[in-house]
């Protein structure tokens, strides 16, 4: 097995009596995608704010490579190599697509307001260099002839794939997914499924919300089951869909 | 028959690059035929008093371009901007009257005044969410007034700073009472500062400012440090009210009352970034005309101005919330469309 990229131990976190995650620990590996399922309000949502830093967490630990993330604001975090896609897409509505798409480059630019003013110290190409990256990247998500359109305009599922290639374009170590399939249709969907395999195989570890059990069980290598704001079973697909545990908080719902 | 066209499969990703090319183009000529027309206007204008106006409005441009860099961009409000603007006059006013200071000296020490408050100010403030920026200009706008008023010994109080010498250019006097040198002079100013921000909001800083306006949370996630960018953005507009305030303070009248750098003229401002259109280039060019226009007119009722901006805001909140630019841009395009659509049905007959 390789080694631990994402060490998530005894994760806590309490909003005003509402326990929403209570000691939490998990583990993701280099070249994974894991999945984090349950039902609503299981804490899922809350356990990536807390390791993006978006949340300050009670108690607990996630250590990236050997960088403790507890307790760091959301950009370094952003800047050690994890990014996120959100449950309601948050796109830049004011920007283009291709802006959009640019922000992503943030973490590798250098220039600074003042030599981005002055058009200095190489700043001058560092804008048009990143205009083509982003242009590339948005060719091979095959966006490119939404460009130059307002990202506010957009239907969901395109915006959704804006926002995975806007976080790719920081070139993240870890990405984490909340629900990147939700409000879209099956071929959608299926599509959003390669997405997130090309993104492992291009050297990305996922760690990915999910409600669509289908895509979930076709994509996942390993499955965290949640409910309450604990652990309630973890494994490969195939184990998780027969836990009698999991069967019981999914009771009703349709886990093939 | 319509020729076949072979499209290349990456056409799209030429064209919206190209695009891009092309719009900062425009923008570079549309800039250079402002300064051009702008240059051109002393040859039509000799009135003393109209070259008087049109420094005004160039004063009011910087510090408009300023506030919409923190406004339109970044998505911060100042209700005391005039105190940045009266740091930096008084700052060139004293070191200059009573020190005998070079101007260009005293220039560089008022940016690092008000760039210095700026950041004291918006350090703490930025970091919370929330409207704090906009309290803590209020209260600086009403202290910097105060602080003018009392240290009479510095700053001649209410009376007044006077006898401020002229602005040098090359080793030589630009004589301000022969105000078509100065004229130039502010407007050069103004040339530089607006193709220093136009570079700026196009670039990765730029960028990160409108990022985190439309959200802060996303921002953040892609390694964007919001707060201090922010800070950036406020220091920032701020050294541009600090210049246009030393631009003031060597105008003709080389006299400095506390009265300009009020609450008045800090909405002022914020009257002509709205109504010009928050978040453009032209934005602040059309607001800084338009409202020293009304300024002007209004001269004699002087304590009523602030009524019409309220009104102002107002309706155009209502009628046009993009603001003028953005007004006038859509009907430019839609004029165009019509122009088009007129021609094809030509070629059609
Ligand atoms: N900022 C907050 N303040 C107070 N309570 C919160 C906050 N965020 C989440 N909660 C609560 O914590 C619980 C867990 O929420 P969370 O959003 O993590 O669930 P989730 O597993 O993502 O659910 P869903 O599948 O519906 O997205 C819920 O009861 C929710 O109401
Ligand atoms: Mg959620």
């Amino acid at each position: 097995m390789s080694e631990v990229l994402l060490d998530v131990d005894g994760l806590c976190k309490d909003f005003g009596g509402l326990e929403a995650v209570k000691n939490v620990s998990f583990q993701v590996r280099h070249g994974q995608i894991k999945a984090l399922i349950g039902p609503n309000g299981a804490g899922k949502t809350t356990i990536f704010n807390l390791i993006t830093g978006v949340l300050p967490a009670d108690a607990g630990s996630a250590v990236l490579g050997d960088t403790q993330l507890l307790g760091l604001p959301t950009h370094r975090i952003a800047a050690l190599g994890v990014g996120r896609t959100f449950q309601t897409s948050l796109l830049f509505d004011q920007m283009t697509v291709l802006e959009n798409v640019m922000v992503g480059h943030h973490l590798r630019g250098r220039s600074t307001m003042l030599t981005a003013a002055l058009r200095i110290f190489g700043a001058g190409a560092e804008e048009r260099e990143y205009r083509e990256a982003a242009m590339q990247a948005l060719d091979r998500a095959g966006l490119a002839h939404l460009a130059g359109r307002s990202a506010a305009g957009l239907p969901i599922g395109q915006r959704r794939l804006v926002e995975v290639a806007r976080a790719l374009a920081a070139e993240p170590r870890l990405l984490l997914m909340d629900e990147p399939a939700a409000g879209l249709n099956m071929r959608e969907t299926e599509h959003v499924g390669e997405i997130i395999h090309s993104i492992r195989d291009g050297g990305v570890t996922v760690l990915l919300v999910e409600h669509d059990m289908s895509l979930v069980m076709n994509i996942s290598g390993e499955i965290l089951v949640l409910d309450g704001g604990q652990r309630l079973a973890e494994g490969r697909p195939d184990e998780v869909r027969n836990d009698e545990r999991v069967l019981a908080a999914y009771l009703g719902e349709d886990i093939d | 028959m319509a020729a076949v066209r072979e499209v290349p499969p990456d056409n799209d990703v030429h064209d919206e690059v190209l695009a891009a090319t092309q719009r900062r183009r425009a923008q570079k000529v549309q800039i250079a035929a402002f300064f051009l027309f702008v240059a051109l206007v002393p040859l039509a204008v000799h009135n003393r008093y109209y070259l008087h106006i049109l420094i005004v409005v160039g004063l009011n441009l910087i510090l408009a371009t300023g506030l919409n860099l923190l406004m339109g961009y970044a998505g911060q409000v100042s209700l005391g901007h005039a105190a940045f603007y009266g740091i930096g006059a008084y700052v060139s006013g004293i070191l200059t009257a009573t020190y005998g200071c070079n101007p260009w000296a005293a220039l560089l020490a008022a940016l690092a005044v008000t760039s210095l408050v700026a950041w004291l100010v918006g350090k703490p403030t930025l970091r919370l969410r929330g409207h704090y920026l906009a309290m803590a200009t209020l209260g600086v706008g009403i202290i910097v007034v105060v602080v003018i008023r009392q240290t009479t010994g510095l700053t001649g109080g209410a009376a007044g700073l006077t006898e401020i010498p002229s602005m040098t250019l090359f080793g030589r006097e630009l004589q301000s009472n022969m105000d078509m040198h100065y004229f130039y002079f502010v407007w050069a100013w103004v040339c530089l500062l607006t193709v220093l921000f136009a570079n700026l909001v196009e670039s990765r800083p730029g960028r990160a400012l409108r990022a985190l306006h439309d959200s802060e949370l996303a921002a953040q996630t892609l390694g964007v440090d919001t707060a201090a960018f922010k800070v950036r953005a406020l220091v920032i507009s701020a050294a541009y009210a600090s210049i246009a305030g030393t631009l003031y303070a060597h105008s003709s009248m080389r006299f400095l009352s506390p009265t300009p750098f009020g609450f008045h003229t800090s909405i002022a401002l914020l009257v002509m970034v709205v109504l010009g259109g928050q978040g453009t280039l032209w934005g602040p060019a059309l607001g800084a005309v338009t409202i020293t226009a009304i300024q002007e007119a209004l001269r004699p009722y002087a304590d009523y101005d602030i009524v019409v901006y309220g009104l102002l805001l107002v309706v155009m909140m209502i009628v046009m919330p993009g603001g003028l630019s953005r007004a006038l841009g859509a009907l430019y395009g839609r004029l165009r469309e019509r122009v088009a659509r007129h021609r094809a049905g030509d070629v059609a007959r």
